[in-house]
C-alpha cells in the first residue's frame, strides 16, 4: 500500500472538494503541481486568495466586482434605463457578448423554487424594487432561465413590477440556431410556433 | 417488473435539479413503476433534444435505458406541457405544491396507478380550473391520502367506535381520525371540526371532482378544512412542506396587493 504524505492528501481532499473533480483527477492536479515550478503554485494560491479577498458584490446590481461599483454600473455610456434581471451573476458574461444590449443589470442570487425553500425573500428582489422605485427605469428585462423555476419568478416579479407602470419584456423562447427541427423537443416547437414573428 | 435493458414510461417531471456541467437528476413519478430517480443526460444543452419534455410539471412517455444507479432517460415526448398552468403564477405554485405533497408521500419503485391518474386528473382540472382551487386542492389531499393508506375515519369515534353525531367532535391527526366529544374528554389532544366541515370531508372521500366542486364554501369552512388537512398531512410527513409555506406567503401577498388596489381606487 502506498503511503500518502500529509500536505499532498490534503490538497487532494482540497481539490476533490471543486465540481467535476474526483479523487483521481485532484489526484493528478496535486502531483501536477508537486512537479511544476515554485512559481506556478504561488501563483495559483494567490489567485485563490485574491478572488476571496477582492472579490465583492456590487451594491448597485449585485453582478460581482474588484471595484467599489462593478463595471456595467460604472459606465456611463450605458442606458441606465434599462434593467436586465438575471438570476445568477454568471449569466451576465453570455449576454454581454451578444453585444445587443446596453443597459445594467440586477442579479437575483438565484430563483424561486418552493419546494427547496429558495423563496422570494432569500433574493435580491426587494432591492430590485426599490431600485426601480428610485431610479428612472423604462423598462426592465426578465432574463431568468427559461425552465420552470425561472418562469415562476419572472411570474412573480412582473406581480410586484406592473403597479410601478414600467414596461415589462422577457427573453424570447424559441429554437436554438443550428438546431434539428425533427430533434427539436415538443415544447420548445409549440413555443416557437405560438411566438413567431413576421418575416 | 423492468426486466429489460431498456422500458418505456408515461410520468410526470415530480422534480428536478442540477448535475454536473449539462445533465439533471429527475424524479419522476410514473404509472408504471411509481417514483424513480432519474437522470437526463445532456439537457441543460441549448440544442438538447430531451430539452422542454423534461422540466417539472410536464406529462411525458419516457424511453428509459437502465444505468448502474440511476436509469437514463433515452428518448421523450410530451404527451401534456401544461403550458396553461404554467402561464399563471398562483396556479404554478398550486401545481407545484401538489407535485411535493406525491413526492414527500410516496417511495420509489412503488407503483400507484389510482394515484397517478388521480395526479393527471388534477393538474387537468387545475389548467382549467377559474376559481383560486381551493376545493381542488383540498379533494387532492384527502384522496391521495386514501390511495396511500391515511384515509381518516370520519364515520366511527377512533377511540369508542360508536357512530358520530351531527354535533361539533374532535379531530385528532395522531390518531388519524374524528373522535366523539365523550373520549374527548378523557384526555385526548385534538381540533373541534365543525358539523358542516365533517360533512364535506365525507362527500369528498366518495364523489367524483365533478361533483365535489359543486360545493360552495364560505371562508370560515375553507380556512377550517385548510388547516384541518394542514394539521394531518403535518402529523403523517412529521415537517412543513415548504412549497405550502410559499402559498401561503403568496396568497398573503396577493390579498394584501388586492387590498391596496381597492383603497386606490376609492
Amino acid at each position: 500500500m502506498a503511503v500518502i504524505i500529509g500536505p499532498v492528501e490534503r490538497l487532494v481532499e482540497e481539490f476533490s472538494k471543486l465540481p467535476g473533480i474526483g479523487p483521481k483527477s485532484a489526484q493528478r492536479l496535486t502531483y501536477h503541481l508537486l512537479r511544476s515550478p515554485d512559481k506556478d503554485a504561488h501563483e495559483l494560491a494567490e489567485a485563490i486568495l485574491s478572488l476571496r479577498e477582492k472579490i465583492h458584490l456590487c451594491p448597485v446590481c449585485f453582478g460581482i466586482t474588484d471595484k467599489e461599483l462593478c463595471v456595467v454600473c460604472q459606465d456611463e455610456g450605458r442606458d441606465h434605463s434599462k434593467i436586465c434581471v438575471v438570476e445568477h451573476p454568471s449569466d451576465i458574461p453570455p449576454l454581454e457578448r451578444t453585444g445587443k444590449y446596453n443597459g445594467v443589470y440586477h442579479v437575483l442570487h438565484g430563483a424561486i423554487n418552493p419546494a427547496r425553500g429558495m423563496e422570494g425573500d432569500n433574493l435580491k428582489i426587494k432591492e430590485l424594487i426599490s431600485r426601480l422605485e428610485g431610479d428612472v427605469v423604462e423598462e426592465v428585462v426578465l432574463a431568468t432561465n427559461p425552465n420552470l423555476e425561472g418562469e415562476t419568478t419572472a411570474m412573480y416579479l412582473r406581480r410586484l413590477i406592473m403597479p410601478l407602470g414600467i414596461r415589462i419584456s422577457r427573453l424570447a423562447r424559441g429554437l436554438p440556431f443550428g438546431a434539428d427541427l425533427e430533434y427539436a423537443d415538443d415544447v420548445t416547437l409549440g413555443q416557437s410556433i405560438e411566438e413567431r414573428r413576421e418575416f | 417488473m423492468r426486466t429489460s435493458r431498456s422500458y418505456q414510461a408515461h410520468a410526470v417531471i415530480i422534480k428536478q435539479s442540477k448535475f454536473g456541467e449539462f445533465d439533471k437528476i429527475l424524479t419522476i413519478y410514473s404509472s408504471e413503476f411509481g417514483k424513480l430517480p432519474t437522470v437526463a443526460r445532456g439537457a441543460c444543452r441549448p440544442g438538447s433534444k430531451l430539452g422542454g419534455n423534461v422540466e417539472p410539471l410536464t406529462y411525458s412517455l419516457l424511453m428509459l435505458a437502465k444505468g448502474r444507479n440511476l436509469d437514463i432517460i433515452t428518448q421523450s415526448q410530451c404527451i401534456d406541457g401544461f403550458t396553461a398552468l404554467k402561464a399563471d403564477l398562483w396556479r404554478t405554485s398550486l401545481a407545484l405544491y401538489i407535485l411535493d405533497l406525491v413526492d414527500s408521500f410516496t417511495v420509489q419503485n412503488s407503483e400507484n396507478k389510482p394515484l397517478f391518474n388521480l395526479l393527471i386528473d388534477t393538474l387537468h382540472n387545475l389548467s382549467e380550473e377559474d376559481d383560486g382551487g381551493e376545493i381542488l386542492l383540498r379533494y387532492f389531499e384527502l384522496n391521495l391520502l386514501h390511495y396511500l393508506g391515511y384515509r381518516p375515519q370520519l364515520y366511527r369515534c377512533i377511540i369508542c367506535n360508536s357512530l358520530l353525531l351531527s354535533e361539533v367532535n374532535y379531530f385528532n391527526p395522531g390518531l388519524g381520525g374524528v373522535m366523539c366529544p365523550n373520549c374527548r374528554e378523557n384526555g385526548f389532544d385534538s381540533n373541534t371540526i365543525s358539523v358542516n366541515a365533517l360533512k364535506v370531508l365525507r362527500l369528498w372521500q366518495n364523489c367524483d371532482y365533478a361533483t365535489a366542486k359543486r360545493v360552495r364554501l364560505k371562508p370560515t369552512l375553507q380556512l377550517e378544512l385548510e388547516q384541518g388537512m394542514q394539521s394531518y398531512i403535518r402529523c403523517i410527513l412529521q415537517r412543513e412542506l415548504k412549497s405550502m409555506v410559499w402559498l401561503q406567503n403568496l396568497r398573503r401577498e396577493m390579498k394584501s396587493s388586492e387590498v391596496d388596489k381597492t383603497n386606490r381606487n376609492n
